[in-house]
């Protein structure tokens, strides 16, 4: 029995680097090659010499197909491709192929240039990484190989992100990726058509969480930062560059201008202009609204919203700040974090799902007192030159406020796909292991569901249908007898011989597998000899055999031919008398071995009957 | 409900006799596709130009009166420069209606822009409610060109419509080419907005290589084909079947994403339409020419009219000019792009990245637009209004190249300008686009002073790559237009202006129905598992086996499943002869048919394993009879048959058949 495997060598009863592999008809993918945020070592990738001990994936991977530019779903891309070596397809749609490399830059410049790491990727290992990468276009079917064929669907978590069918003959794989179901300001809702995969792999961010109504977090959010920015306070919102962070300064644009605010909104880094313009060129990929009327009204220039330059953090009175990263774990949201930590006035707004071991996680679990490693360059240090990394005890006054913005599907969201798409088996990651309890439990109701542990595979036995190529002839014989349609409530046989050849299966009358095979019938007969005692004419015996069966044997065809024969279906039945007594008879039957449960010895009980 | 068909016949509906501008509808298994509904606008060459402000030139015209007096027209018909123009709302030539029921469509494809500007007159008041498939920019830049067109028609209201000219009788006294003019009855005016939203509401947006299941019976798939924005061939297949549908295609690099050429191989059939109107034109020479006229003119202090779509060859025009404007030290002259969608069409054209050749999509990357507009249109060199009046008409400085439609010169706001700068030897005119003989075009104004430069530009395949492009991905048969099966009638030596191919091509003309020829031999079924897991597969010579298979056939939507056949439930405990006597027994799998032959040797010895041990062979003519003495039995061999002469004894003669089926082989 065919079987597909699935196993995470990230994003397994977890969140963060997301990477999971799949062998489906001799065939082996890698879906997403993330980084994980909360740790700084090796565990910061997924774990390659699961697929090999030693040397390159080339050999073991058909293709790695990256489903958006998150980090934590790229981020160990150049470190897969040109480090552990990998040279095959990398496939991903435009919008990722665009700002992934832009994203990867970043990382790798926060990680070697200001943590001074080495042994990491280079700029020109993003670059030549990239050349690997074949764009996909939404609803298109690439064929990878002969066999292997892959198609993408709109996601609606960020800019570009997609869902993969993967499919080897006829069985199939879904792996969503992250996904949102409920469209939002800028982006529309995940779709996939009924195309009911053997294994559906679904993210779970949100297993347990059926959230509220998206306008009332819009409200809850817009009144805390209009409360802060009114008693003077400062409201950093930690974002990544390109996703929720579109998505707020469109909310917080249009209430400034309708509220006539005049605080600062400012967006940290040079990326913000690059990036509202990656909107622009592929509007295509926003949600409808925003594509109807882009040419009078791009919603991506914002009046409001201005560069954030370093210094701007110390200014007195109010401002919104947006700075990345999104977690609070480098960079300069975590710096204008340790400035205004310290003031209860202030607000830090979280807006995303934050991985263990990140500040932001420490945070929204309460935690007030945060020991932060620093290069430290303060006049606490005593000896300037000692190359010690000081322990700074900080201390958390601001306010924080936790507003899930992600756009992750939450569990009524998973159980929307999973009636879309009709999967026959589902497996969880990219979520908590515990939180996947609850879900699993809920859809263990109507199907099998995994949860594997990173490291761990899962396998599911498919039962596929064979393709086979049927004679025309064949099903017109068949068709002919039943009408146009098989009648389902009288199922009729149909008897035939396959041909199997190379990769081709046919299914052809025998009488025509013998004719395309170039083989002679060989033809098998029995006959049988039965006396019996009659006076009449060989002729008149003859008659009343053909008489007699006709009245015993009901719905037989029986036929009286003009060449002194009788025939049962076909069954030839001849009459000779014997030389020596007129009297006595013998009757030939004579039978093909293809005759149908044809036993002799009821013909001739039929005529000894009586 | 849709029947099953297993019928072979696959036909062909020509319903346009354009070649570029097709409308053919093909009937494949139990499916009815429209290819293409292309509109004919060739008809408005017949009609007075609708002036944007009065033009006392064009309402001084004389009307027409017969020679003899008999007929007078004088009120429909205006003569200009010895030329009759009908004075109307111009009117299109459709695709024809009457050669089947347009309710009986189910899908239309469309391939590319301009070959859908008959949509709403197909999907409109037919009782049409099938599904229109295209690509996005298909759908976004048709909808444009469709609103400019409305737009023209509409600002420029004329109460009269003309047809008393259309009567048969007269229409056979009027001078040519009116004279000749076809089907005069079936034109019609132009479609409303409303019309055209609720067409193309119909549109169901598809992807290059995205592959569309219709019905369960075939698979319909767009593939790039080069030539603009969103455009695409069609692959209509089932298992067995491939109909290539190419029309509109280009092998040159311009903007467009390259033409998918591989995925039409192994076609049944080929329809080829679309092909280069201007077979001697090289569009790269034209280019050329477009440039240096346009420097020259600027240069001795004449305007420029570029009469064009407002999207396509346009964005190339653009772009050629962009790099050469400096070169040409024209960077002081301004650029007009006038049209109700100019800023629309200049917008869109910088969003569809996927659909762009590779260079663009790098760009995009970076990220910067892919065309090289945007910077033109910052640096305030080329500016874009809707019309003539309002900004424009307090911008406008001259001299200046101005870029507006229609290219027929009949409509839009072409027409003002050819009022404008007609009367001066200063000013150029320079056709671009390959739709409008421009000696036609520009009848209705002579006599004119203005320079005239004919620069087509057409982009789609020429005959040399065509037939190359056969060569290389071999269709079983082509089909295409009968105008590409002989040499323009004005170049009638150029035995390379036509396709010459083995077969030869199957041409059609307008109304035609062709029988397309298919050897359609087999269906797809699907085995279900438990049936496949039980057959028994025999190698009957090295590499092929078979297996013979009792299945029942189930159909549903246009798919062929087989299951294995249901056990018959227990006997009923009735006495077994007499049920076995007296109603059919229950079919079970027939016996396979043998082939082979019996070794004599082989199997006496087998014959003797099992006891049998007297047995006489006898040496025939064909084989051998050999009596099994004890038995009282004769076996006779021969090459292709073998006969059991036994009587009354069952179980010798089950024994002896399965002796002999060993040495056979079962199918």
């Amino acid at each position: 029995m065919p079987e597909i495997k699935v196993t995470p060598l990230g994003a397994g009863q977890d969140v963060g680097r997301s990477c999971i592999l799949v062998s489906i008809g001799g065939k082996n993918i890698m879906l997403d090659c993330g980084m994980h945020m909360g740790y700084n070592d090796d565990r910061r990738f997924p774990d390659f010499s699961y697929i090999t001990q030693n040397g390159r994936l080339t050999d073991f991977l058909d293709c790695v197909i990256i489903s958006h530019f998150h980090l934590d779903h790229c981020g160990a891309l150049p470190y897969m491709s040109e480090m552990v070596g990998y040279d095959g397809p990398i496939y991903m749609t435009h919008p990722t192929k665009a700002i992934c490399p832009i994203l990867l830059e970043d990382f790798r410049k926060i990680t070697v240039d200001k943590k001074g790491e080495t042994n990491f990727f280079t700029s020109q290992m993003i670059k030549d990484c990239m050349k690997k990468v074949i764009p996909l276009n939404l609803h298109q079917t690439v064929q990878v190989d002969d066999e292997l064929e892959i198609k993408a669907y709109y996601a609606g978590h960020v800019l570009g992100a997609a869902m993969v069918h993967i499919k080897v003959g006829s069985e199939s794989v879904v792996y969503t990726g992250d996904y949102n179901m409920t469209p939002d300001r800028h982006l529309g809702a995940a779709w996939i058509d009924k195309c009911r995969p053997d294994i559906l792999i679904s993210e779970s961010t949100y297993a347990t969480t059926i959230r509220d109504s998206k306008r009332c977090r819009e409200r809850d959010f817009l009144k805390k930062v209009h409360e802060t920015i009114e008693r003077g306070g400062k409201v950093l919102i930690p974002v990544f560059a390109l996703g929720r962070a579109q998505e707020l300064c469109i909310l917080l644009e249009t209430f400034w201008e309708r509220m006539n605010l005049k605080a600062p909104i400012y967006f940290s880094t040079g990326l913000t202009e690059k990036a509202n313009h990656y909107y622009k060129l592929f509007i295509t990929w926003t949600n409808q609204k925003i594509r109807k009327t882009f040419v009078q009204r791009n919603m991506f220039e914002f009046k409001h919203i201005k560069a954030f330059d370093r210094s701007y953090a110390d200014n007195p009175g109010p401002m919104v700040v947006f700075a990345t990263p999104g977690m609070l774990h480098a960079g300069q949201s975590l710096q204008i974090f340790k400035k205004w930590a310290g003031n209860e006035k202030n607000m830090v707004i979280m807006p995303g799902y934050c991985v263990q071991g990140t500040i932001g996680h420490k945070i929204l679990n309460g935690q007030r007192k945060l020991e932060m490693e620093g290069r430290a360059t303060s006049v606490t240090l005593c000896c300037p030159l000692a190359p010690i990394k000081l322990q700074i005890v900080l201390d958390v006054k601001l306010q924080v406020e936790y507003m899930s913005f992600s756009a992750h599907a939450d569990a009524k969201g998973i159980m929307q796909l999973i009636r879309m798409a009709e999967p026959r088996n589902m497996v969880l990651v990219h979520g908590e292991a515990v939180k996947m309890e609850f879900l699993k439990g809920k859809i263990e109701q109507e199907f099998n569901c995994y949860m594997p542990a990173n490291g761990e595979t899962i396998t599911v036995t498919t039962n596929p249908s064979v393709p086979v190529d049927i004679s025309l002839n064949l099903l017109k014989r068949e068709m002919a007898l039943g009408g146009p349609l098989p009648d389902p409530k009288k199922p009729r046989t149909m008897h035939g011989t396959l041909i199997m050849k190379e990769n081709s299966l046919k299914l052809v009358s025998s009488e025509q597998a013998l004719k395309e095979l170039g083989l002679n019938e060989h033809q098998l007969r029995f006959t049988c000899r039965v006396q019996l005692q009659d006076p009449h004419s060989d002729p008149d015996t003859l008659h009343r055999i053909y008489t007699h069966l006709k009245s015993v044997l009901k719905g037989y065809t029986i036929q009286h031919l003009p060449d002194g024969t009788v025939m049962v279906e076909s069954i030839v039945i001849k009459v000779s008398s014997s030389a020596e007594d007129t009297n006595t008879k013998v009757l030939l039957l004579s039978w093909s071995y293809q005759v149908k449960y044809f036993q002799c010895s009821y013909l001739t009980d039929g005529l000894y009957r009586d | 409900s849709r029947h099953l068909v297993l019928a072979n016949s696959v036909s062909l509906y020509c319903l346009s006799g354009h070649p570029t501008l097709p409308c053919n509808v093909l009937k494949f298994k139990s499916t009815t596709i429209m290819l293409d509904c292309g509109l004919d606008t060739t008809s408005v060459l017949n009609f007075l130009p609708l002036p944007l402000v009065h033009s006392p030139r064009l309402s001084k015209l004389p009307g027409w009166v017969s020679k003899d007096g008999t007929v007078n027209l004088e009120k429909e018909l205006k003569e200009c420069a010895g030329r009759v123009f009908v004075d109307s709302q111009p009117e299109f030539c459709l695709p024809e209606r009457e050669l089947l029921d347009l309710s009986t469509i189910d899908v239309i494809l469309i391939s590319n822009y301009h070959c859908m500007m008959a949509l709403p007159y197909i999907t409109e008041h037919t009782g049409f409610t099938g599904t229109v498939y295209a690509t996005e920019p298909t759908l976004q830049i048709g909808r444009l060109l469709m609103e400019e067109l409305v737009n023209f028609m509409e600002r420029v209201p004329k109460a009269q419509s003309a047809t008393c000219w259309k009567n048969k009788e007269i229409q056979r006294m009027l001078p040519g080419p009116l004279k000749d003019a076809v089907d005069v009855w079936t034109w019609k005016r132009c479609y409303s907005m409303q019309e055209v939203n609720s067409a193309l509401s119909k549109v169901q947006l598809v992807g290059y290589s995205q592959k569309v299941e219709l019905f369960g019976a075939v698979q319909i798939s767009p593939l790039s084909s080069g030539y603009s924005l969103g455009s695409s061939n069609w692959i209509i297949q089932s298992h067995h079947e491939k109909v290539s549908y190419v029309s509109g295609s280009s092998l040159l690099t311009t903007h467009p994403q390259p033409m998918d050429q591989s995925s039409l191989k192994n076609s049944d059939v080929l329809i080829l339409t679309g092909l280069t109107q201007m077979p001697t034109a090289n569009p790269d020479g034209m280019l050329g020419e477009f440039c240096s006229n346009l420097a020259m003119t600027i240069r001795a202090g004449g305007n420029v009219l570029v009469p064009c779509y407002s999207s396509g060859v346009i964005y190339d025009l653009l772009e050629c000019l962009y790099q050469f404007i400096e070169s040409a030290s024209l960077g002081t002259t301004p650029f007009y792009f006038i049209s109700p969608v100019a800023n629309s069409s200049l917008e869109f054209s910088q969003i569809f990245a996927e659909w762009l050749c590779h260079n663009k999509q790098t760009k995009v990357y970076l990220p910067e637009p892919p065309f090289p507009h945007a910077e033109l249109i910052q640096t305030n060199k080329l500016k874009h209004y809707p019309s003539i009046h309002g900004d424009f008409s307090s911008e406008f400085r001259q001299p200046c190249v101005v870029f507006t439609g229609h290219p027929s010169l009949r409509f839009g706001d072409v027409v003002h300008f050819m009022e404008l700068w007609g009367k001066s030897s200063l000013n150029t005119i320079i056709f671009t686009e390959p739709d409008f003989s421009y000696l036609d075009a520009l009848a209705p104004y002579q006599p004119l002073a203005m320079k005239c430069v004919y620069c087509p530009i057409d982009t789609r395949l020429n005959f040399h790559q065509v037939s190359k492009l056969l060569k290389e991905v071999q269709p079983v048969h082509v089909v295409c237009p009968e105008q590409y099966t002989q040499p323009p009638l004005t170049q009638s030596h150029r035995s390379d202006l036509m396709l010459e191919l083995q077969p030869p091509p199957m041409p059609y003309r307008r109304c035609s129905v062709l029988n397309l020829p298919f050897r359609r031999r087999y269906e797809r079924v699907y085995i279900l598992p438990e049936l496949a897991n039980s057959l028994v597969p025999s190698e009957i010579k090295p590499g092929i086996s078979v297996a013979t298979v009792s299945a029942v056939l189930h159909s549903k939507d246009n798919k062929h499943t087989l299951q294995s056949v249901p056990k018959p439930p227990p006997a009923p405990p009735t006495k077994k002869r007499k049920r076995v006597m007296e109603e059919p027994p229950v079919v079970l799998a027939p016996k396979p048919l043998l082939s082979g032959a019996v070794p004599l040797e082989a199997f006496l010895a087998t014959l003797q394993k099992h006891g049998i041990t007297e047995v006489k062979v006898e040496e025939t003519a064909d084989g051998h009879i050999l009596h099994l003495q004890a038995e009282d039995t004769l076996i006779q061999l021969e090459e292709d048959g073998t006969h059991i002469v036994c009587d009354n004894n069952e179980p010798l003669r089950t024994t002896l058949r399965d002796l002999v089926l060993r040495f056979l082989q079962k199918l």
